[in-house]
């Protein structure tokens, strides 16, 4: 790719959808276009570059813009989320399960399957610990483009190295030239759905933990509200709901609220019996680390 | 504020990890080879190394395995940065004391999750 190729790519994406682009992205255009590019049987993003010059691109125009704007997703994206998993989540969870040894993940927003590997890591990580607990993860989304890459595990050498951290990178991935491959055992704790939030979830069962990350964002105030009151309807009376940086439920809802002191993590809200305490219970249990 | 020792044969490498890694708050000094890295050093322990493999005079490995021996020289986060991107040379540079492996090509973004990774930011 031409550093010329590269200048009509950003004004393309920035005229198209508001994408901006900084001028260190080049990796992103080629691991983001260069599946397009082979699709087509073209030579290189240069080829790209001039049949979107060229009249009656529209077709390829929508694929090249679909292809840069989906949400980029890290493994362990903001880190935060990850240590309320492993600090708050699971070991209330071990308590708690402690009979039945079966704890349900659901991630949400899936995309392209960074979220819920991660998780898979975390507990792969823990060993013996959870020997005869069965975790279950259910990673769902909206475009089963995405959820096609999320089952096929494979990752480039970008995705693998922003916030996965290189032990775990030798441990959990397979190296097939430049593409990394989850290892199977981590591929096989997770299961995929497509899925669309906006419509009725409540097949999907009950859940212990949700991940519902920078999805809320995209939604106006009425369907927010919706997805977060379906949601607490198959979260667990004792569960969690993990929401994305830049959202919250405060002023949208009353059937989460926020703990304390854990940014973007929420519990049910438990509509106790006359005298009982289970709500706040929690929170303090929380709140000082050491879950009832 | 922390200083990064950055080691690279190519200046323009050099260059560019200069301004990604003044971004985030280090004061940088620049090696062109191992022994050049070696001989700073001996005089002072930087906080941090960014570290290429290939270098004529003493490559990064050889480098990284005399740093380990010397007295303090446990104490740097050494981040290796380097086109040699396979398994193996990434195994065989954890084996002998890296905190990080970035493969090139790199960006702002993997330099900080890497360093943040071995919390250095």
């Amino acid at each position: 790719m031409t550093p010329l190729d590269y200048d009509f790519l950003r004004g393309f994406l920035k005229t198209r959808s508001g994408l901006v682009l900084s001028n260190d992205k080049q990796y992103l255009i080629e691991s983001r276009l260069m599946p397009i590019v082979r699709k087509h049987g073209m030579t290189g993003i240069s080829e790209l570059v001039q049949k979107l010059k060229a009249p009656g691109a529209e077709s390829l125009a929508a694929k090249v813009t679909e292809a840069m704007t989906t949400n980029e997703s890290f493994f362990f994206r903001d880190k935060t989320p990850f240590d309320h998993f492993k600090e708050v989540m699971l070991p209330a969870m071990l308590k708690a399960r402690a009979a039945k040894r079966h704890v349900r993940i659901w991630c949400a927003a899936a995309s392209t399957g960074q979220e819920p590997y991660s998780l898979a890591m975390i507990l792969k990580e823990m060993g013996p610990q959870l020997a005869g607990w069965r975790f279950e993860i259910i990673g769902t989304d909206l475009s089963g483009e995405v959820l096609e890459r999320a089952k096929a595990g494979i990752y480039s050498q970008f995705e693998v190295q922003r916030g996965l951290p290189i032990q775990m990178l030798l441990k959990y991935f397979i190296q097939n030239g430049d593409q990394w491959t989850i290892s199977p055992e981590i591929r096989s704790m997770v299961h995929y759905r497509t899925l669309n939030l906006l419509n009725d979830f409540s097949a999907l069962g009950q859940f212990d933990i949700v991940y519902c990350r920078n999805v809320l964002i995209y939604f106006d105030q009425p369907t927010k509200i919706d997805v977060l009151n379906r949601t607490a309807k198959l979260t667990a009376p004792d569960g969690y709901l993990l929401l994305g940086a830049a959202e919250t439920v405060v002023g949208l809802t009353d059937s989460f609220k926020p703990i304390a002191d854990r940014r973007g993590l929420y519990a049910p809200t438990v509509k106790a019996p006359a005298g009982a305490a289970a709500a706040p219970a929690k929170v303090f249990a929380v709140a000082g680390g050491r879950p009832l | 504020m922390k200083t990064c020792l950055v080691v690279d044969d190519s200046s323009v490498i050099r260059k560019v990890a200069r301004r990604i890694l003044e971004g985030l708050g280090f004061a940088i000094e620049e090696a062109e080879d191992g022994q050049k890295a070696l001989e700073f050093c001996y005089g002072t322990m930087p906080e941090a190394i960014l570290l290429d493999w290939n270098m004529p005079v003493m490559d990064g490995y050889e480098f990284l395995r005399e740093l380990r021996k010397l007295p303090g020289g446990q104490a740097p986060k050494v981040v290796f940065c380097t086109t040699e991107n396979d398994v193996a040379h990434i195994a065989r540079a954890m084996h002998a004391g890296a905190n990080e492996y970035i493969m090139k090509p790199f960006d702002k973004d993997i330099v900080e999750a890497k360093f943040a990774e071995v919390g250095l930011i």
